[in-house]
């Protein structure tokens, strides 16, 4: 009873424990001395950083097996406290000017972190569900927490109902699982599925495709894609943000521990619904982003574009799809959480910029803020040498040499259609007038820390990858 | 008679009985005056007729959440307190650590001036 092993556990309390003095905190400071509050949900993340760098290699369980800290729970945390720390760096300004209610924002942020971390480390489904639930609950608040805009609020409940809509498949799905398998825990449905093929039952199948359509909702896969761009629109910037690099990382992460690794005796049965969902997600993500007007809109369909993609990683398989995956998480992290961040020191606190006219002239205006949309906008686009081009090189290679040949080739095409949007904003930003002209900037250095931080990555992880590819290497043999 | 539920049927013949008999008894001997407002239905303090469709004041939700939160609080220290002496030392820090997280939960509330009604 007393043999409990807590220390899975100290990532995910370390940032629960800072996300509850954050909030007792915000009690008992009054407005405008609550900057406090930005460097204690800094240090706590750093602590937890600090943590994870101290935990890697190791492979203990708690509570049963239900979670499990090995290197790929510790590669996805890290990821998430990035994110997290970024967030927080690109949002002290933004929420003051936008009197959003700091302390909240800050716990939530935290909370969300807190869902995610637990949600990579999720050896039972049940506990999976649990952490989707904190992280997922978090993320509704944070979308309509700017309460003064309507559009935040509206993103929230769109965002709400859909959440709970996909939440209800992947219920459903576990559900058939465990009724067809007699358990929730993740090794023993896979023994199970080893030791008895060719007779499971019907309802496995139906169970493992709901599932798919639960993460295929929750990481914005086309034909389950109509809430992003609603949702990334209307959320603050630096929330957006958040949304569109750490829980898509989340569900991914989720995602290749259960169906890719551990239901892979199934693969025959989603193998192909999935390869079907991954090219219709990179050429409608696509298509859609060439037409949109708003950059912050045009973003979020490259987001489903960008899921497209690793869903093709998730196609390959784990043999030669694993590293692509984390790999390209990791880059896609930084160059997407940048973009959103320069949108966030162009907003001003009433009207988002929306079109790309609002970037006309922003090189000129701003050399700093220029250079680092056009880094990110090229490196989106996967030029090289930059991370998303590291990214999509992995990722296209592994469908090639896993002979998914026409998945590559797709891959490819659609690579090379995103570059005409990409480009329209350095277009605009370069080779057009006005619009920036007039407009001022956010004084937030904090946001330019941020979006230099986001560039560096950008610019490391395409050049010198080979690093971060043996983290991802490591990370994902760990899994057992 | 030795089936180990038989209490259980005495009990809940006597239940019955006395259900029964406090209604008749209440219905003969007790005085009677009937108001409309008596003879409408008991709906906690509402209107119990009119249109489905009112508003209610969202504290109403704000208060019921809260106390749903405090009220499972109080279920989850019944288990707790039946098998107190078998967890021992870890039942008490592991129930510690729940109510400390509740208690956060409280102050905050508190602060936050939910539990006004005003």
């Amino acid at each position: 009873m007393t043999d409990v092993n807590l220390v899975p556990l100290l990532p995910a309390t370390q940032v629960l424990l800072t996300a509850l003095v954050v909030l007792l905190l915000d009690l008992f400071y009054q407005e405008g001395e609550k900057g406090l509050l930005a460097w204690v949900s800094l240090l706590g993340l750093a602590l937890c950083a600090g943590e994870t760098l101290f935990l890697w290699g190791s492979q203990e369980s708690a509570f049963g097996d239900a979670v499990m800290l090995d290197n790929f729970a510790l590669f996805f945390t890290q990821i998430f406290l990035g994110a997290a720390a970024l967030t927080i760096l690109s949002s002290v300004h933004y929420i003051r000017q936008a009197e959003i209610h700091e302390g909240e924002f800050y716990a939530l942020v935290l909370f969300a972190t807190t869902g995610m971390i637990l949600m990579a480390a999720a050896k039972d489904l049940i506990v999976f569900f649990l952490a989707l639930e904190t992280m997922s609950i978090a993320v509704y608040i944070l979308t309509g927490i700017w309460r003064a805009s309507g559009r935040s609020s509206e993103a929230a409940m769109k965002y709400f109902l859909m959440g709970a809509f996909a939440t209800g498949f992947l219920l459903y799905g576990i559900a058939l699982i465990y009724g067809a398998t007699g358990s929730t825990h993740l090794n023993e449905i896979s023994n199970y599925l080893i030791e008895s093929p060719e007779d499971w039952p019907p309802y496995l199948i139906g169970g493992a495709l709901l599932l798919l359509v639960g993460f295929a909702f929750k990481v914005g896969a086309v034909p389950f894609h109509f809430w992003v761009p609603d949702v990334y629109e209307g959320a603050p910037t630096p929330v957006t943000g958040f949304m569109s690099v750490a829980v898509k990382a989340a569900a991914f992460a989720a995602w290749a521990r259960i169906l890719m690794h551990q239901l892979a005796p199934l693969d025959s049965d989603w193998a192909f619904p999935l390869w079907v969902l991954a090219i219709i997600t990179m050429t409608l993500g696509n298509l859609l982003a060439i037409s949109q007007a708003s950059v912050k809109r045009m973003l979020a369909y490259s987001s489903i574009a960008h899921a497209g993609y690793l869903l093709v990683a998730l196609v390959v398989g784990e043999e030669w799809g694993g590293l692509p995956l984390l790999f390209y998480l990791l880059t896609y992290a930084f160059m997407a959480f940048g973009a959103f961040a320069v949108i966030t020191a162009l907003a001003e606190t009433e009207q988002s910029p929306e079109d790309y006219r609002d970037f006309s002239g922003l090189g000129f205006k701003h050399p700093f803020l220029g250079m680092a949309m056009t880094l990110f906008m090229l490196s989106l686009a996967g030029f090289p040498p930059l991370a998303g081009f590291a990214g999509k090189f992995y990722v296209f290679r592994s469908a090639v040499l896993s002979g998914h040949l026409a998945l590559a080739i797709i891959g490819v095409l659609n690579s090379l259609l995103s570059v005409i949007y990409y480009l329209r904003v350095i277009v605009a930003m370069y080779m057009e007038e006005g619009g920036a002209e007039g407009k001022s900037f956010r004084q937030a250095p904090y946001l330019y820390i941020a979006i230099g931080l986001a560039a560096l990555g950008t610019l490391y992880l395409g050049i010198l990858p080979a690093r971060a590819l043996e983290w991802s290497r490591v990370a994902f043999l760990s899994l057992d | 008679m030795d089936h180990p539920y038989f209490p259980l049927l005495v009990l809940f013949a006597i239940a019955g009985v006395v259900v029964v008999a406090l209604l008749t008894l209440a219905q003969s001997i007790g005085p009677k005056s009937i108001s409309p407002v008596k003879a409408d239905p008991f709906e906690s303090g509402n209107p119990p007729r009119g249109d489905a469709r009112i508003r209610f004041s969202v504290r109403f939700y704000l208060v019921a959440m809260l106390f749903l939160i405090f009220d499972l609080e109080v279920v989850f220290l019944y288990p707790w307190a039946i098998l107190f002496r078998r967890l021992g030392w870890f039942g008490v820090i592991e129930m510690g650590i729940f109510l400390a997280l509740l208690l956060i939960g409280f102050i905050y509330v508190w602060k936050k001036g939910a539990l006004e009604w005003d």
